[in-house]
């Protein structure tokens, strides 16, 4: 368990390093003169000049050499200290802790929601291996495996909000505003889980104890709560960690699908305004995230499977 | 560890286990996404012939036109042949897919290789280094490759190899450390055969089915990463003809002509469908 934790911990530093590294390499390793390129793509090809250049140079620490400012960066992040934004100019860290909350609630929303959706069909399912749910639901998430994030998104706002006019397109604010950008997570999240619940229950089923349930007259209700039940959650659980990287990635397109102020959007903005510091915070700050979530499961799955706990 | 655990642990690239590949070679499913690739290949590069218009050639007196003899599948919001901008976005999906593939899988297999049978230092410089690739979801890595220099194919195309060959790396590391220590593996060696020759008849055998199905949902995660891009406009740029910034550009129009931009959603759909079947795996 200690162990388990202290990876993820590791993990965490290598996010941080990363994105660090990636961004710092990059920004010098490209031909030109970055300064001018970054300013170019701020202000606009026309409107650069020798003292603009200057001046990103100077906010980057372009004028230094490249080991002192990653040494700068890191150090500033160990006193979460992330910079300034180049466009708001307002400290990186409360952009992001304003938008952080959006991104959560939806993400939560998210995930409630497939929950809710994959997993009881994935069990439906297994217990009738090759019927007539088992395939219709193989094709259901076949095709929504298939699909891009966005483009479930643009189909459901296409029939849902702009045919039948049941939920507004996008925005924020309402709990209708969160419906359709919840489902459309939702519904790539379930697409996995909903099969990694199948096949852990058609494997229940098969299962000589769950037969041996049977026989002495359990109930399905009863047979399924003790001795289904948890024997299907530690994959579907533990699978969850995987989902995560949908998740991430989901939310950066979603949010800008639905003009949802989170973390994913304010990425995209920055990118579009090359605003460094904002990226790599809002970059640093979803590989935490990532990195968090995944130490939930770790624990989560830990509770639920008894033979982890001995192992 | 058992299994569950490592698949927590490792998060994106454990999707396939050791030894799991991905069933008979040559399965009705995986026919069928062969065929379904093979006719959108036909498309891409047979369009050209029939239709000879320029996927970037405006004609703002007939924009939005329905398909007709004159233009096979209609034209979009600046008049230009969707024909011709669909089959150019398929041959630039399908080719920098195809790309990032290749690029991952050889270096990805070989390392794997190399780092499942030198074990040692070598070995945990490797997992050091794929593990520091795996803190980072994906997309999120691209969008940093992509973020320092928007609009750029190679930054795509880096990005995508960077985040693929790391699923290779751990497949062939987990299945070379347990192929190493096989009886057939050491009988090959106790008779004096080199590392070339075990490589060949014990170990890709073994390996291949596997780095086809990574390579076909590498395939299928490049298309859908270089359109999400495109879509969030931090892809690659317009004027080029790429799916997702086509339905950026045709979503504004979807009241008038939903035919126009259903068409870039139905052919990123096919071209992931076909290689999630080529895959010949559940998708997951």
């Amino acid at each position: 368990m200690i162990r388990l934790l202290g990876y993820r911990l590791v993990q965490a530093g290598l996010v941080a390093l990363m994105v660090g590294v990636l961004t710092f390499v990059l920004v010098r390793a490209l031909p030109g003169d970055m300064a001018f390129r970054i300013a170019a793509g701020r202000y606009g090809y026309d409107w650069v000049d020798a003292a603009a250049a200057a001046a990103v140079r100077a906010e980057l620490g372009l004028d230094r050499p490249a080991l002192a400012a990653l040494g700068q960066w890191l150090w500033d992040l160990v006193r979460f200290d992330l910079g300034r934004s180049l466009v708001s100019g307002e400290p990186v860290i409360d952009e992001i802790r304003h938008q952080l909350g959006h991104s959560l609630q939806l993400a939560a929303a998210a995930v409630v929601l497939s929950l809710l959706l994959g997993p009881p069909l994935g069990v439906l399912a297994g217990l009738r291996p090759g019927g007539l749910l088992d395939r219709g639901l193989l094709s259901a998430a076949l095709v929504a495996r298939a699909l891009p994030h966005f483009v479930i998104g643009i189909l459901l706002v296409m029939v849902v909000a702009v045919q039948l006019r049941w939920l507004p397109a996008a925005g924020h604010g309402t709990v209708a505003h969160t419906v359709l950008p919840a489902l459309t997570l939702a519904i790539c999240l379930a697409a996995v889980s909903s099969r990694v619940a199948r096949d852990a229950m058609a494997a229940v089923a098969a299962s000589p104890y769950y037969a041996f349930g049977r026989t002495k007259g359990l109930g399905e209700g009863i047979l399924f709560l003790r001795h289904g039940l948890r024997n299907v959650g530690v994959p579907v659980v533990a699978y969850q960690g995987v989902q995560f990287v949908y998740l991430i990635e989901g939310v950066v397109v979603v949010e800008t699908l639905f003009a949802w102020p989170g973390i994913g959007h304010a990425l995209v903005h920055a990118i579009v305004a090359r605003d460094v510091p904002m990226i790599q915070g809002t970059a640093l700050v979803m590989g935490l995230m990532f990195v968090l979530l995944n130490a939930g499961v770790d624990l989560l799955c830990h509770v639920i499977d008894p033979r982890r706990r001995a192992a | 560890m058992t299994t569950p655990a490592t698949l927590t642990l490792r998060g994106l690239g454990a999707r396939l286990r050791p030894g799991a590949g991905g069933g008979p070679v040559l399965s009705g499913r995986r026919l069928v996404g062969a065929g379904l690739l093979a006719l959108l290949a036909v498309f891409a590069w047979g369009a050209p012939l029939i239709s000879d218009a320029d996927p970037a050639r405006q004609d703002l007196l007939r924009t939005l036109v329905p398909p007709s003899l004159e233009a096979p599948l209609g034209t979009d919001h600046l008049g230009r042949s969707l024909l011709a901008r669909l089959a150019a976005a398929v041959r630039l999906s399908l080719g920098l897919a195809l790309m990032g593939v290749l690029t991952a899988a050889v270096p990805g297999v070989l390392l794997g290789i190399l780092a499942g049978w030198r074990g040692g230092w070598v070995d945990r410089l490797l997992v050091v280094l794929s593990d520091a690739f795996l803190a980072l979801p994906g997309l999120l890595l691209v969008l940093l490759m992509v973020a320092i220099a928007p609009g750029s194919f190679w930054a795509l195309y880096v990005g995508i190899a960077l985040v693929l060959w790391i699923e290779y790396f751990r497949l062939v590391r987990a299945t070379t450390r347990t192929l190493v220590t096989s009886p057939q593996i050491e009988a090959s060696r106790l008779l004096g055969f080199g590392p070339l020759y075990i490589v060949r008849r014990h170990l890709w055998p073994e390996l291949a089915p596997m780095v086809l199905t990574l390579g076909a949902f590498g395939g299928a995660t490049a298309i859908m990463a270089i359109a999400a891009l495109g879509f969030v406009s931090v892809g690659l740029r317009p004027p080029t003809a790429e799916l997702g910034l086509m339905m950026t550009e045709l979503l504004p129009y979807h009241y008038e002509a939903p035919w126009a931009l259903l068409q870039p959603i139905a052919v990123v759909f096919l071209l992931v469908l076909g290689l999630i079947l080529l895959a010949g795996k559940d998708p997951r």
